[in-house]
């Protein structure tokens, strides 16, 4: 038994073709926040902290659908949401509709520890972050001309984007299209557990491409998104609309206690049988140190670690030897 | 067993000095709300339909908080949140942050009838609900007079007041409130008791279906959002059951109580009453709350660590009961 820590910055139809102007970033991005987090780790932080320090360090990246990079609303404005939870104590806290907030997860980390609530949103929720003397910026620092240009396609196809797929560039070739064209990403989150089995998770995001706005997803619904207890500690993304009804994050923890599956048993279970195909991937490590990272998508930024050496930066299916 | 069930809750947690008049008045509307139920069961509507009406009567009532009759946020207005989900294809439909929409559970179910989406809140929610045309009032309508007394009761007390139970009289209360042993959130039940309102159905097809109305905790910060809405944690429904919880929102979220009661029927194969004792006896650790449930096969049950739930009850051989205490 010892500590193990795993994060992804979303699951979807992520095309093998992806460019490697694309690629690159994303998977430098993915590097440095395992490093963030396997030496916070080692350095006795507790998963909880943990599993802040990552999230907010992709948040921070505009790469990813979170925080800075966060993809726009039907009104090209930014509406960011997150969640944290302790597997120890159960104690979580979620925060949505925030439009100023540099770290919408340490905002969440504030209703939890800081207020008699679980989840706060919109503004009340910024009012509390400037009551918290938490940092906020003009909403304009979040948006990106990437995410412009998304939401400029989503809107002429008329459609919600579960993603942010890479602006289609002329020459670019989807390898696997979808029926409707998106490749379905975003969502980043972390999952941490020390060699004492203490858990913790965390998920932010900016939402889908397009939404309404006021529209909140599975992030900051604890047991959908995101969910931690003495046995596992799980961040889901993908399909927000799916992953709400199937429970995704409380149905892994579920499994393994009232099944008596594994960690990696039960991740399985849930992408394949509880969600339709395309819509989810999620990371998970149980009490014993042991990580898995599932999804049902055609890929999903992720990384993990563990304390016995094994480490893993991946987008699509491992080839297995 | 089979054929149709009903359960409906007006909030877990009541006080034990509840004057009888007041008893009273809880039970004839609660059998009123039955009574509606069942009527539409006789006349073979779906759970979904059957759900949002009943808990849509409850809202328009002011006796508990939900709709009319809500608690009061700190700031003296009125924010509701509900949620809607049908068992049949586990569709899900919420909403938080309204402040003049007369009935939050239809709106709830419009959103996941007629938006790509399962939850709307705040503005993004009140400007839907301008969209799809449902019945507006000004936030004034949702207040009423008892509730401004619990609000500034609250704030004198300066702490959250967990639903509201006015006090018979102002001083001799207060020391009811000291004698009191059993407290929720933090406060003596004889002052304050949540609320929240719900209903689950099985209709003769054995589809579930599962919906919560509420205001919210009296005094709450104004942005916050309880377990009401949250699809796994106030309400859910699936194939096998359709759960509705009430109590203490905070406990509610981090038990993911709805989802609880049917993750141990689904995975650990307990009926449903089994399944009911064994959330509300392992997964509430110090929190308060109580739940209704319905399964696939026509059975009803509810379940409470707090003194006390107002909840009635009735499935298609006969059986029909409106209660209050254990």
């Amino acid at each position: 038994m010892g500590w193990a820590i795993a994060l992804h910055g979303g699951a979807g139809d992520i095309p093998v073709s992806l460019a490697a102007e694309r690629r690159k970033p994303r998977e430098a991005a993915l590097r440095h926040c395992l490093k963030v987090g396997v030496n916070a780790l080692k350095a006795q932080k507790s998963p909880l902290d943990v599993v802040e320090l990552v999230v907010r360090e992709l948040e921070n990246n505009p790469h990813y659908n979170a925080g800075r990079g966060s993809v726009l609303t039907r009104e090209g404005t930014i509406e960011m949401e997150a969640s944290i939870m302790d597997g120890n104590t159960k104690r979580c806290g979620a925060v949505s509709g925030l439009t100023t907030v540099v770290n919408p997860i340490s905002l969440a980390r504030l209703v939890m520890e800081k207020t008699p609530h679980i989840y706060l949103a919109f503004d009340g929720a910024e009012r509390f972050a400037r009551e918290q003397g938490i940092e906020t910026v003009d909403s304009s620092h979040f948006i990106t001309q990437e995410n412009i240009e998304r939401l400029k396609q989503a809107k002429e196809a008329n459609r919600v984007q579960i993603d942010y797929t890479p602006p289609i560039q002329k020459d670019e070739k989807k390898e696997t299209p979808t029926a409707n064209g998106d490749s379905q990403l975003g969502t980043v989150g972390c999952v941490a557990v020390d060699s004492h089995g203490n858990l913790a998770s965390a998920t932010s995001t900016g939402g889908l491409v397009n939404k309404m706005v006021g529209r909140i997803g599975d992030t900051p619904i604890i047991g959908a998104g995101t969910y931690a207890n003495n046995l596992c500690a799980v961040s889901a993304t993908g399909k927000g609309e799916a992953i709400m009804r199937g429970t995704v994050a409380r149905d892994v923890a579920a499994l393994m206690e009232f099944k008596g599956l594994s960690l990696k048993e039960a991740a399985a279970y849930v992408v394949e049988e509880c969600v339709p195909r395309g819509n989810v991937g999620l990371v998970a490590v149980s009490a014993k140190g042991e990580v898995t990272m599932a999804y049902n998508t055609t890929g999903m930024f992720r990384a993990c670690a563990t304390e016995d050496g094994h480490s893993e930066i991946a987008i699509w299916p491992s080839v297995q030897n | 067993m089979g054929g149709w069930a009903i359960a409906v809750h007006g909030g877990a947690g009541v006080d034990p000095n509840l004057p009888p008049h007041r008893q009273e008045e809880a039970k004839k509307l609660l059998t009123r709300c039955l009574n509606l139920g069942i009527s539409a069961l006789r006349s073979n509507h779906s759970a979904i339909d059957v759900v949002e009406q009943v808990v849509s009567e409850l809202e328009t009532d002011p006796l508990f908080n939900s709709g009319r009759g809500s608690a009061l946020a700190a700031n003296g207005t009125v924010e509701m949140e509900a949620s809607i989900m049908d068992g049949n294809g586990r569709r899900c439909g919420a909403v938080s942050g309204l402040t003049t929409v007369k009935n939050p559970v239809s709106l709830a179910r419009l959103v996941m009838d007629k938006s790509p989406h399962s939850y709307l809140a705040f503005s993004g929610a009140e400007d839907f609900a301008r969209q799809q045309g449902v019945e507006l009032v000004e936030n004034e309508y949702f207040i009423t007079e008892e509730n401004v007394g619990m609000l500034k009761l609250a704030k004198e007390a300066n702490t959250i007041v967990f639903d509201y139970r006015i006090p018979a009289v102002g001083s001799d209360t207060c020391s009811a409130v000291a004698e009191s042993r059993f407290q929720m959130n933090g406060l003596p039940i004889s002052v304050y008791a949540p609320e929240t309102v719900g209903c689950v159905v099985v209709d003769s097809q054995g589809r579930c279906a599962a919906a919560t109305s509420t205001g919210g905790l009296m005094n709450k910060m104004n942005g916050r959002i309880g377990d009401s809405p949250l699809i796994g944690a106030g309400t859910y429904a699936c194939n096998l059951c359709g759960v509705s919880c009430t109590g203490e929102g905070e406990a509610i979220i981090r038990g993911t109580l709805a989802r609880e009661v049917a993750a141990v029927m689904e995975y650990k194969g307990l009926g449903l009453q089994e399944a009911v004792d064994f959330v509300i006896k392992e997964r509430l650790d110090e929190g308060f709350a109580g739940l209704i449930a319905v399964s696939n096969k026509g059975d009803v049950a509810c379940g409470f660590n707090t003194t006390g739930m107002f909840r009635g009850c009735a499935t298609e051989d006969g059986f029909m009961e409106v209660n209050i205490w254990e």
